[in-house]
């Protein structure tokens, strides 16, 4: 389909303006409306602009050609560091061969369907969102391109390349400029097949570009959620109960309606939302409420410890199984098991949960800091009761997204505030609300039993996990099996294990639950490696070795493994008083291995982590090794301090002083080998995460002796 | 409610505010820079750092009253254009993942270097280890750090 739309300027607000543009094309720019005096720059557009373009090329949503050869290139998906503004249109870039210094990365605004699936999570925003849809886009608009080319050169469109943002007919010498062209392209039918690239042939993808948003990003200049401004807004924030699950039974706001700057004090579903003139003043009008919250939850940490120890002696929901793991485990030489267990962690994410809405009679407009867009505009469409069309939601930067930002719980606090107040709000939590009304990485266990045969390889594995499942106080569980995240990195092993049996046991202890960076991994593969390296040390075997021999099956695996192991020179050993772990995991479509190095003598130090990952086709070889590098820091933070604990019914913790974060001075030197090759892409974000931990308490067991099967890691 | 004459980024700015209120605050709700970032709120993570006369403070705990005469300079101010040599250095790097504790992470690192023009890596950790960054870009900041003192 070709899309050409006219501009009617009458039918824009104020903030569209107009101009005209050398060669006849229409020059846009779009300010935002700040108290700021900020730049509106048509580089600095935060926001949505398809419907405000005007003549030029757009054989799809994602991509625009303008008169001027300038090319827009839309992104779906929501950024919260992963890079996909600038990884999402290299895509469409390298298959249009256009000049990457004149394309513009837009971030789209949500739509049910236009871009596909919005929802940014599970690493799923190359291999299962852009790869093929943005290579054929880009593809299709470069035959289109030629095609036009061609005819107007009345030269067959075979002899025609491209090059930066060019048509090129050796023969004749001539040339033109995709600009000159978006004209007779328009008029074209869209190719339906387009030729795609031969990975040989990439000049864009697997390189390391300078990232579109850095410059944003080092001015204070990019806009997140909490840095959106609107006319006339009004600042909020949401008092929500301090037991989870809780329901408001008493309030007094006496004291927080005296509060300077405090309009309003309202009950919204979630909670007491404080309504005022600045975020400061809702915040202090927010602690100066008298609320009492009537709940039915009051279990402790200790009880639901307590609670997953007793699922594991009933029975499981299977979830894998192979060969006879009874008669296997009887006939080992080496026989062990064990308990592992991780605690509920928050996301606490950088930038608060927060939400802009308007709403006002025949429209709703929403800006989130949101990994699920086209839910966001649901959940606007839904609380006002308008068309979906009259909802508008645009996706703004995300102080970091770790999952959290999927669920749409802060979205809802916005849109029922606007509603009730009738002007456009803010709504911001603060650090403690966002920290005690998480979604947070499930509390579970494992009851692993394993054994090694005579020739010390592993030759039976059972793992039962108990624990809840995601979103488990969401309402009636969606059936009786295996929780497909819960046991997701256990289910999943891809060690050669000849008798293996993996079930679940699920637990309803209604704690909210929901996508943590790299989810069920982030818990079961610290398990799953660590109790593999205690069959491997009990059998009297090199880590690495035992691990090898179990990899025949998976190459790539195997490959990463001994990468990693070269790396660190492993068979030479480590320095003296330091201890070297492994661990290694396939997450997601992305294989990735981690040795730790550690001392412990002046208290527990991370000193070094090499890391070696196979992500098949890599799309930007900077932001692969952030991703990596920050992976080990998010894993490495949740290894050493993460634990949220409950107290009849209660939070703990509130804040960065008791849910603590790696911190500079504990960095370790990370190094990060990328495997480059031609496989599908794979993940990125989150396969980087699950290995860090097993490696360290394998790195302190090969130091100490001391087994750790509980996180965070407390040193006896 | 008092009057607050302060000095931001170069320029003059009259506040009404009580006289608890967070400079945070101020800067990012009633002076509109909204580069300053809330995300802690108890001197914990460093999102807000600001210089008062050159000297990284946290905002979000420093009230309007305490600041006087001293110039405030938020990350809108560092350069107006991101020439400031830790903001080119920031882009070089390529430091930024999420963004949203960097302009505190820059604040902290240009403080840092007015006062010691060529640090080592313990002393980069010693000033930067009040900031936190959650996608942990702790590598390419301090990679950053040298890389600025090195071309100023």
């Amino acid at each position: 389909m070709i899309k050409i739309r006219k501009l009617d300027p009458m039918n824009r607000r104020d903030f569209v303006k107009l101009g005209s543009a050398a060669g006849g094309g229409l020059l846009l720019s779009v300010s935002f409306p700040t108290k700021s005096a900020r730049a509106a720059e048509p580089a600095h557009l935060d926001f949505d602009a398809v419907d405000m373009l005007g003549d030029g090329f757009q054989p799809n949503a994602f991509l625009h050609i303008a008169e001027t050869g300038n090319i827009e290139i839309w992104v779906g998906r929501a950024d919260m560091g992963q890079g996909v503004r600038t990884s999402l249109p290299m895509i469409v870039a390298d298959e249009l061969d256009a000049d990457w210094n004149r394309v513009t990365s837009r971030q789209a605004d949500a739509h049910p369907d236009k871009y596909g699936r919005q929802m940014t999570v599970g690493s799923t925003s190359v291999r299962r969102g852009g790869w093929m849809p943005l290579r054929r886009a880009g593809a299709a608009a470069r035959e289109m391109l030629v095609t036009a080319a061609a005819t107007q050169w009345a030269v067959p469109a075979s002899e025609c390349r491209t090059e930066m943002g060019r048509v090129i007919h050796n023969a004749s010498g001539r040339s033109a400029d995709y600009g000159a062209l978006v004209g007779a392209a328009a008029a074209l039918p869209v190719p339906e097949e387009p030729r795609l690239k031969d990975p040989s042939e990439f000049a864009l993808i697997g390189t390391d570009v300078p990232q579109v948003d850095t410059q944003l990003k080092v001015t204070g200049q990019a806009t997140f959620g909490i840095d959106v401004r609107v006319p006339d807004m009004l600042f909020a924030t949401v008092l929500k109960s301090t037991v989870l699950g809780g329901s408001l039974e008493s309030l007094d706001d006496s004291a927080a309606r005296e509060v300077p700057g405090v309009r309003d004090v309202i009950k919204i579903s979630s909670g007491v939302a404080v309504v005022a003139d600045h975020t400061w003043a809702a915040f202090e009008g927010a602690r100066a409420l008298e609320c009492s919250w009537q709940a039915d939850f009051a279990m402790s940490s200790s009880e639901i410890s307590t609670h997953n120890a007793r699922l594991c002696e009933g029975d499981g929901v299977v979830a894998r199984e192979a060969g006879d793991v009874g008669t296997a485990l009887a006939a080992g030489t080496q026989r062990l098991e064990a308990d592992y267990e991780v605690p509920y962690l928050a996301h606490a994410t950088m930038e608060p949960m927060n939400c802009t809405a308007h709403v006002e009679a025949d429209r709703c407009e929403i800006w989130a800091p949101t990994q699920n867009p086209q839910g966001t505009q649901r959940v606007g469409a839904e609380l006002t009761g308008l068309p979906i069309e009259q909802v508008t939601t645009h996706v703004t930067y995300l102080g970091c997204g770790w999952g959290r930002r999927s669920r749409t719980d802060f979205v809802q606090d916005a849109v029922e505030t606007s509603m009730k107040v009738g002007a456009p709000v803010q709504v911001v939590w603060t650090r403690e609300e966002d920290m005690r009304n998480d979604q947070y990485r499930p509390a579970s266990m494992i009851r692993f039993h394993g054994a090694t045969d005579a020739n010390g390889r592993l030759s039976a594995l059972s793992a039962r996990v108990a624990g809840p499942p995601l979103g488990v106080t969401d309402g009636p569980s969606r059936g009786d099996g295996a929780d497909r995240n819960a046991v997701d990195g256990i289910a999943t092993l891809l060690y050669d294990v000849p008798n293996l049996v993996v079930d679940y046991c699920r637990s309803n202890v209604q704690v909210p639950t929901g996508y943590w960076r790299s989810v069920g991994p982030s818990g079961n593969t610290f398990m799953l490696e660590g109790f593999i390296d205690e069959l491997a040390q009990g059998a009297g075997r090199d880590p690495l070795e035992f691990r090898l021999e179990l990899l025949d099956g998976h190459p790539r695996m195997k490959h990463v493994l001994q990468k990693v192991s070269e790396m660190c020179d492993w068979a030479a050993g480590p320095p003296k008083g330091r201890g070297r772990g492994i661990g290694l995991v396939e997450d997601k479509g992305g294989i990735v291995a981690q040795i730790a190095e550690v001392s412990v003598a002046d208290g527990l130090r991370v000193h070094r982590v090499w890391c070696a990952a196979d992500c098949g086709q890599i799309i930007h070889s900077g932001i692969v090794d952030a991703q990596l590098t920050g992976s080990i820091v998010t894993g490495l933070t949740a290894a050493l301090y993460g634990e949220i604990t409950i107290d009849e019914g209660k939070v703990v913790q509130s804040n960065f002083h008791d849910y603590e974060m790696l911190r500079m001075s504990d960095m370790p030197e990370v190094e990060v080998h990328i495997v480059r090759n031609r496989e599908e892409p794979g993940g990125v974000g989150e396969p980087g995460v699950p290995p860090i931990a097993p490696a360290v308490v394998n790195a302190i067991f090969a130091l100490t002796g001391q087994r750790l099967r509980k996180l965070p890691i407390r040193m006896a | 409610m008092a009057k607050f004459t302060l000095r931001i980024n170069g320029t003059r700015h009259e506040v009404d505010a009580t006289e608890t209120m967070p400079l945070l605050w101020v800067l990012r709700d009633f002076v509109g820079l909204t580069g300053t970032k809330y995300g802690c709120g108890r001197s914990q993570c460093g999102a807000c750092t600001v210089h008062l006369d050159g000297e990284p403070v946290r905002s979000c705990t420093t009230r309007i009253s305490t600041v006087g005469a001293r110039e405030v300079t938020t990350i809108e101010g560092l350069s107006s254009d991101g020439s400031h040599p830790v903001q080119r250095a920031w882009v070089t790097e390529q430091v930024p993942q999420c963004g949203y504790c960097q302009s505190g992470q820059l604040m902290a690192a240009a403080a840092l270097l007015d006062k010691n023009a060529s640090p080592t890596d313990a002393e980069i950790d010693e000033a930067m280890s009040r900031n936190i960054c959650r996608c942990g870009t702790y590598q390419r900041v301090r990679k950053a750090i040298h890389r600025a003192a090195k071309e100023g």
